[in-house]
């Protein structure tokens, strides 16, 4: 019991989850509009490098964001082009980004930084303090002390909702994540509608990366992400392509992963705890336990005629 | 004829190309491009060492791909044959140091055996989803392989295959378990033998029995393949059983033939280095042998090219990732010709089956 | 005043003329039905109407207004709403959804005003009187249900030409009524209503004029009170052919395939075929007949056994194969040529000779230890490929490089090579030029001539006339009557079809 009440294990439970949130979001756009993105992992680990890089080069975390956000996005336009112009399989062009990202963020850090790794300089994004929340009862340190990306995740939670299900661009999204002809025969352009999802993929996936690198800390290191950008794909489908589901699912993932580092060194196996993600969304793309269900055109390429 | 040749082409093209963009990074953050080529050329073939260091590499890399590239035939992306890589390193470790007595070679045996089935029966998960429920293989095959590197961790940080110390590894196993090593003072082991035996068999497989037709048909059609009262689902699950032997037998062979226990960094990634040979050999058992050699040069070059000239090795992933790129999205040679011809900006040409193609069926 | 007027409008795919100078009007108010049989280029001339196809030539106007061609947008605009058979609704989406999808009414905010949306889905469903809860997932809607949203949504987007392609086609007889009730009401509002069908009941029933289309041509167009269907049916088959040179009737066998109430559903418990008995003769070609969709391609299926029936028996001798997996039919000399050839038949990314073994490769004499006797497979493939003159005759080239009339050859040199007792034929020219036409009519009168019985599904009638020895005519999924061969009649036949009684003549 006192295992749960540990504050500690709240507030890593937190910091781990709050990158999944991101990626899984942006993979859920990508996702809604018919494209599946295992890219994301790569467009992490680009915006990660990439915001130490211009952090500490601007002396300003905030401009490291703003680049690494942008390095996402192009990722995801190098992808967008490659899926949807030149319709190359999705699932292999994602493992090409994240190879790609993988080689060049490694090749640039020994290249420019050196055996040192980034500078300690590095500045990293602000820590807010709101004392309100402190005096809750065992989640009060993980809730009142959190780096401000953890808090900018309440209005992009809710915009992301707002976006998908209130508004006429999340409705056409969909439609051509369902059905693109019914998209195309109301005379709206499918690729323009799935390239605007994998954006927002890419800049999503950009924010995750960066709380990683100048969020939590302020350096980078080869391969940073370690699979997160997978463990979000698998919080996105766990979540059955909802962004209620997404964030529910990475806290549940998030919190396997804090129970895990907090389990080390007791008789617990850690590593067992972290199969447990990757276990519950085999289970449920299986339909073993509550089916979850993908956009019906998930992954199919779509040839816009040329009338 | 033009077409033909083309095609033929792209996968050279692709390489030469993925070394070209290298050598650009290389010249643009100040290594000469010809030092990274050179450093490349001298640490995979340069000397019989390092020839020895990219075959040693070669091995789990074409056995892997051997087991991607059954499942691309069968319709199936096996893109977590790393897991059944380590299902079958964590077979092989645990027959080879169960101990006991055993008589020559049969030990061994046991090892590749058990390296074989362990594969063979983690991959028949994925299988049996897809075919009886539906499960997309490339979701299922990650998770499994995530799930599975989780519990080779786990069997030697607090699992029975744990060697009490501060780093987390496995008992080494017999020297009755292990391959013979073919070059000394180097890693290369008969394992080499068992890589092209395998390519072989697969090769054989394919083009030469009634299950590799079997598999085809399945791949290009699965309802015509039904309509020749063959059983779909039961041929998914064969085929990704297939799939998982060969990368299964990848592992047990790293194990018995090189790393001789179970530790985090014997996998190196293969597994998905693989996906690439796979791909580069357009699943083509007699085409891994040049597309796992390619990049097996390439890892162990890279690895030479940190240490003797200082260029990080992360090149490597830089040129794989390029060369995948360029493979999936091949039509961007078209579209490169096109605008070459035209000399402008001008339209996509529209694809092979326009629209008004199945107008036509439809009337 | 004409609120849709078509001039002279032609297209040909190939060597087909599939509209030929056609041309025609609807008034506002008008009830136009376009009648002709599967085929004819109905189809393809309302695809052109609606900007889905651009044609060679001709124009097409709104008011007086010629529209841009071959823009399904300007169309729209033009106010032609098209009702395709096949529904452009995303099933996971609720009705309001569908509805409004590209058009949506905003909020000042940006969002979508579900109020408003609300609101306009109500008033069209209360002005035309087509009802359906905006809320509800099209999912879950019966088909009658979803076509009334599809036509809502042609409302929506504010057509006043409303083009309906075989509206009945899916469609319960009371959806049918309630159909014809909507359309009535739409005339009377002034709409104009184009209304596609080959049922002549329905057309008489629904239309002010009749427009009949055949082989591309159009063959007249007649009020439709000052004609019965008697006359439309012969206007939309032709004339009787001349039979003569078509196939005399031998000395027919013993029976040999006795299909005894064998019924096929969908799971909801609507019959999509039967219950139906009928017995095949050794020797004999039974044609099938019927409108696209009427249960001909389940028949098919329930006798190579790629469908399992729900109930009923078919025997072939005397031993029952209805429960027998595909592989055990083939086996039981069952051949099936379907209808897909690319999709169903071949493996085009094979070989030649690979397709002609694909369904025997496992036993002898194909069989080799594990593998395949190559060397046995072509040599009887180029025997085969030479037999029937399939060109170009290189069997290691994949059969994608085949001309449609050649890999039809193909498959059928695979399967009568397979000697079978029952031989199901679906479509076997469809899409093929009259020489290879020529030659596969040829083919399988000779496979009869040896004793195969054959099943030949068709639609179209001239080539059942041609090589049946009776013709069953099948009408959702029942058989409406079996005729044998000297009293063929094709306007009997052809009112069968379409759902009329005509006299019994089952044997």
């Amino acid at each position: 019991m006192s295992f749960f009440l540990n504050p500690e294990l709240w507030a890593l439970t937190v910091t781990v989850s709050v990158p999944l949130i991101y990626a899984s979001l942006g993979g859920m756009f990508s996702e809604r509009g018919g494209v599946v993105n295992i890219a994301m992992e790569g467009m992490m680990l680009m915006s990660a490098f990439v915001s130490v890089a211009f952090a500490y080069a601007s002396h300003n975390a905030w401009i490291g964001l703003l680049a690494g956000v942008a390095s996402g996005a192009a990722m995801s336009l190098l992808f967008a082009w490659a899926t949807l112009k030149l319709q190359a399989d999705q699932v292999v062009v994602g493992m090409a980004i994240n190879l790609l990202a993988l080689g060049l963020t490694g090749y640039f850090l020994d290249a420019f930084y050196g055996y040192n790794g980034t500078p300690i300089s590095t500045p990293s994004l602000p820590t807010w303090h709101l004392n309100v929340l402190s005096h809750l009862p065992v989640l009060g340190p993980a809730l009142a002390q959190e780096n401000v990306l953890t808090y900018l995740l309440i209005p992009t939670l809710l915009g992301a909702q707002y976006a998908l299900f209130r508004t006429p661009w999340g409705l056409r999204l969909r439609s051509m994540g369902e059905k693109p002809e019914a998209g195309r025969s109301a005379g709206l352009s499918v690729l323009r509608y799935r390239l605007s999802g994998v954006l927002l993929s890419g800049i999503l996936s950009g924010i995750a990366g960066a709380y990683l690198s100048i969020g939590v800390l302020n350096s980078f290191n080869v391969d940073m992400t370690a699979g997160r950008g997978y463990i979000a794909l698998a919080a996105m489908i766990f979540g059955n392509w909802k962004p209620k589901g997404a964030l529910m699912a990475s806290l549940i993932f998030g919190f396997l992963s804090a129970a895990s580092i907090q389990l080390q060194g007791s008789i617990i196996p850690s590593d067992i705890v972290l199969m447990v993600p990757y276990l519950l969304t085999v289970v449920a793309v299986a339909g073993i336990v509550g089916r979850t269900t993908p956009p019906a055109a998930d992954g199919i390429p779509y040839q816009e005629e040329s009338l | 004829m033009k077409k033909w040749a083309l095609s033929a082409l792209k996968p050279l093209l692709t390489v030469v190309l993925g070394l070209i963009v290298s050598g650009l990074i290389g010249q643009l953050t100040g290594y000469p491009a010809s030092a990274v080529m050179s450093a490349l050329w001298l640490g995979s073939v340069g000397t019989v060492t390092n020839f020895a260091s990219t075959l040693v590499i070669f091995i789990p890399l074409s056995l892997t791909a051997l087991g991607i590239a059954i499942a691309f035939r069968a319709g199936l992306f096996n893109i977590g044959a790393e897991g059944q890589y380590w299902m079958g390193a964590i077979a092989a470790t645990w027959v080879g140091a169960m101990g006991g007595a055993w008589p020559p070679g049969v030990h061994l045996l046991a090892v590749i055996l058990a390296a074989i089935v362990a594969g063979g029966l983690y991959a028949m998960i994925p299988g049996l989803l897809k075919a009886y429920r539906g499960a997309h293989e490339v979701i299922t095959t990650m998770m499994l392989s995530y799930a599975a590197v989780e519990f080779g961790h786990y069997l030697i940080e607090k699992g029975p295959l744990m060697l009490p110390g501060a780093i987390p590894e496995s008992p080494a196993i017999a020297q009755s378990a292990t391959l013979p090593i073919l070059v000394p003072t180097t890693e290369l082991s008969a394992g080499i033998f068992l890589a092209l035996g395998a390519i072989l068999i697969a090769a054989w497989l394919m083009t030469r029995t009634r299950l590799g037709f079997e598999i085809t048909l399945l791949g290009k059609n699965p309802k015509a393949t039904r309509l020749a009262g063959v059983s779909a689902p039961k041929l998914t699950v064969i085929s990704m059983v297939i799939a998982g032997a060969f990368a299964g037998l990848a592992g047990g062979v790293q194990i018995s033939g090189v790393s001789h226990q179970l530790m985090d960094s014997f996998a190196n990634q293969y597994g998905f280095t693989a996906i690439v040979v796979a791909l580069l050999a357009r699943n083509n058992p007699w085409g891994i042998i040049p597309s796992a050699f390619l990049f097996a040069a390439l890892q162990s070059g890279a690895g030479y090219m940190q240490m003797n000239a200082n260029i990080p090795a992360q090149m490597a992933y830089v040129i794989q990732g390029a060369i995948v790129f360029m493979v999936a999205a091949d039509r961007m040679f078209d579209w490169a010709w096109i605008r070459f011809r035209k000399g402008r900006w001008g339209q996509m040409p529209p694809s092979e089956t326009p629209a008004i193609a199945h107008e036509e069926v439809s009337l | 005043m004409a609120q849709l007027e078509v001039v002279g409008v032609s297209k040909r795919f190939g060597n087909l003329r599939a509209n030929d100078n056609i041309s025609f009007s609807v008034r506002g108010g008008e009830v136009l039905a376009v009648l002709g049989e599967n085929g004819a280029g109905k189809s393809t001339l309302m695809k052109i109407v609606s900007g889905f196809l651009r044609p060679d030539s001709g124009r097409v106007a709104v008011d007086g207004q010629t529209i841009p061609i071959g823009d399904p947008q300007a169309a729209i605009r033009a106010g032609i709403g098209m009702i395709h058979q096949h529904f452009m609704l995303i099933p996971r989406m609720t009705v309001m959804e569908n509805l409004i999808l590209g058009r949506e009414p905003r909020t000042r905010l940006g969002s979508i005003d579900t109020r408003q949306a609300k609101q306009e889905v109500e008033d069209l469903s209360k002005r035309f009187g087509l009802h359906v809860d905006p809320n509800s997932p099209v999912e879950s809607l019966s088909v009658g249900e979803q076509q009334r949203v599809e036509i809502l949504k042609a409302f929506y987007r504010g057509a006043k030409i409303l083009i309906l392609d075989e509206p009945t086609a899916l469609l319960t007889p009371q959806e049918t009524d309630r159909l014809f009730g909507s359309i009535r009401e739409f005339a009377r509002q002034g709409l104009s209503v184009v209304f596609i069908s080959h049922k002549l009941d329905e057309v008489m029933k629904i239309s002010e004029r009749v427009m009949v289309v055949r082989a591309g041509q159009l063959v007249d167009t007649v009020d439709t009170g000052q004609t019965d269907a008697f006359s439309l049916a012969r206007m939309m088959v032709g004339r009787d052919v001349d039979l003569g040179a078509s196939r005399t009737t031998s000395g027919l066998g013993n029976v040999v395939l006795t299909v005894d109430h064998l019924e096929s559903q969908l799971s909801k418990g609507q019959p999509l075929l039967g219950p139906i008995s009928f017995t095949l003769r050794h020797g004999e070609i039974l044609g099938v007949a019927g409108v696209e969709g009427n249960g001909q391609q389940e028949l098919a299926e329930l006798l190579a056994g790629i469908r399992l029936p729900s109930s009923g028996t078919i025997l072939l001798d005397d031993k029952r194969v209805d429960s027998l997996p595909i592989r055990r039919r083939l086996e039981s000399d069952i051949a099936y040529v379907p209808a897909d050839r690319q999709g169903e038949g071949l493996v085009l990314d094979l070989k030649i000779w690979e397709n002609f073994i694909l369904r025997d490769y496992y036993r002898p004499p194909f069989r080799k230890g594990l593998g395949i006797d190559v060397k046995v497979a072509k040599a009887r493939t180029q025997a085969a490929v030479d037999a029937f003159d399939i060109r170009p005759n290189n069997i290691d080239l994949p059969s994608r490089a085949l001309s449609g009339g050649n890999q039809q050859k193909l498959l059928l040199a695979r399967e009568m090579s397979r000697n079978p007792r029952i031989m199901i034929v679906s479509q076997p020219t469809r899409g093929l030029d009259v020489g290879a036409i020529e030659y596969v009519h040829h083919q399988l009168m000779s496979l009869a001539q040896t004793g195969t019985a054959i099943v030949l599904i068709s639609l179209e009638l001239d080539e059942l006339m041609k090589l049946s020895d009776r013709i069953m005519v099948l009408f959702r999924g029942q058989i409406q009557g079996i005729v044998a061969r000297p009293e063929f009649r094709r306007d009997a036949i052809g009112l069968w079809m379409t759902g009329q009684k005509g006299q019994e003549v089952r044997q």
